[in-house]
């Protein structure tokens, strides 16, 4: 995008602050909450509930990682925003955790023996203690108190996000165009950061 | 006739079972030629044309041919058959339907005694099947029993659900029903059956025979490689569904455990 372009935009986007995003985060669990009680999740709601955060959490990983590309190639900063970015996706995957275990599984012992011997619940529990660090450090005083260490930690999210991709591709039957799909973005989006593919910034 | 038409071991057979509602029923369909998604089936079947419909009888038959669906009904009683249906990705149901025997017709048209299976194939119209322009499986959609498996007595060939036809989501408007078996066996909108001496080509093994095997009678004890099949979810009980523990031959051992004698179904999956 030409400078005559993302100027402007980075001008709107200036006063926009992210806290609102952490409110808006509210709305899609609320909304299937909602929607549980109002018999609109469909005939199998827990499934519906559990695929939904999944693919909620599995956007905002990407929105997160697209922040950079879209910062050196359109030269448009949505920096600002990427901190509530990446942690309403934890939330998100906490509560996709959390109705797996409580709603869907529910026995304890099964619980167990999927955490152990099911490739995607691995794949995807990895994931999710990867980004726990990360979690707790997205705050002011741990940036500060972290300092440079802080940037290498949060590399973390490129794992993470793999094997997320990874997890969706291989839960379900057959070879699926959908989850290869966000595999693929993810992959795209990390390639970008490859020394020899990204930009400079300006 | 009921139940008590097949004999005196069927009664065993589950028999205090509430069928699932029919919105359920109709909107919570595996049919991958309409898409991978629960509710594609309902959602895109809808261009999917089953009259007239015919199935073409073919292999080790003494009278071979395309028989119209109404030669293949005529005679035939019509039965309701309240049968639990597990599907093979750990949830299930309960399914109220109408059909007559497998074995019915194939008597009708004469097994020779050199066949040992029966080949089932599903219509495959790709412009009236969104869903098979992905190539999640090698189309068209086949499976496959063992010829005392078709001739079981429980082994139905459904035309209807709730005394209505079937809908195309759910295999209109005639599919095999194999109770014992997860659901992926019981192929749907029919239109040729082959008898012969080899094991059938089944699309699901070819897809993945390490997690679907020819036999895919429902095994507690035999876990899908990715997931437990010990228990299940029972599909519509209550707003959060409950988990049920999942019964050898989902519940028809009675009936069907004699087919497997001597058997290592651990290694027949």
């Amino acid at each position: 995008m030409p400078a005559s372009l993302s100027g402007p935009v980075n001008r709107v986007l200036r006063p926009v602050p992210a806290w609102p995003l952490y409110i808006l985060a509210v709305l899609p669990p609320a909304w299937l909450v909602w929607g549980l009680f109002q018999g609109r999740l469909g005939v199998d709601p827990v499934k519906t509930m559990e695929h939904q955060m999944g693919l909620w959490a599995l956007w905002l990983i990407i929105a997160g990682l697209a922040v950079t590309p879209i910062r050196r190639i359109l030269g448009v900063s949505f920096l600002k925003y990427r901190r509530a970015i990446g942690l309403v996706a934890f939330f998100y995957i906490l509560l996709h955790l959390l109705i797996w275990l409580v709603l869907d599984v529910q026995i304890p012992a099964q619980i167990l023996a999927d955490l152990t011997k099911r490739p995607y619940i691995i794949l995807g529990m990895a994931a999710f203690v990867l980004l726990i660090p990360l979690a707790v450090t997205s705050n002011a005083v741990s940036i500060r108190r972290l300092g440079r260490n802080w940037r290498r930690l949060h590399l973390l999210v490129y794992p993470a996000a793999v094997l997320g991709g990874l997890h969706y591709v291989i839960l379900v039957k057959g070879i699926q165009m959908t989850p290869i799909l966000y595999l693929l973005a993810i992959l795209g989006l990390l390639a970008f950061r490859l020394p020899w593919t990204g930009r400079r910034p300006r | 006739l009921g139940l008590g038409s097949i004999g005196g071991t069927a009664m065993a057979a589950p028999s205090d079972l509430t069928p699932n509602d029919y919105e359920a029923i109709t909107h919570y369909n595996n049919f991958y030629e309409f898409g991978v998604g629960k509710e594609d089936p309902a959602d895109y079947s809808g261009k999917f044309v089953t009259s007239p419909w015919s199935i073409e009888v073919a292999g080790l038959v003494d009278k071979p041919g395309t028989y119209a669906l109404e030669d293949i009904l005529k005679g035939k009683q019509i039965e309701e058959r309240i049968y639990r249906l597990r599907c093979v990705e750990a949830w299930s149901m309960v399914i109220p339907w109408n059909g007559f025997p497998l074995s019915a017709l194939l008597n009708q048209v004469g097994v020779q005694s050199g066949a040992k299976y029966v080949a089932f194939e599903t219509a495959l119209k790709p412009d009236e099947m969104p869903g098979v322009s992905r190539r999640v499986l090698d189309w068209p959609y086949r499976e496959g029993l063992r010829l005392d498996e078709a001739m079981h007595p429980l082994t139905l060939m459904a035309t209807g659900i709730y005394g209505k036809d079937l809908l195309n989501q759910n295999g209109a408007p005639i599919r095999v029903v194999v109770p014992w078996k997860y659901g992926f066996k019981s192929a749907k909108s029919i239109v040729r059956i082959t008898l012969q001496e080899d094991q059938p080509f089944t699309s699901w093994k070819d897809a993945n025979y390490r997690e679907y095997g020819f036999y895919s009678n429902v095994n507690p004890q035999v876990s899908h490689p990715r997931w437990s099949q010990a228990t299940e979810r029972v599909i519509g009980s209550g707003l959060i569904p409950k988990r049920r523990e999942t019964e050898m031959f989902n519940g028809y051992g009675d009936e069907v455990a004699s087919l497997y004698t001597g058997m290592d179904l651990k290694k027949n999956y």
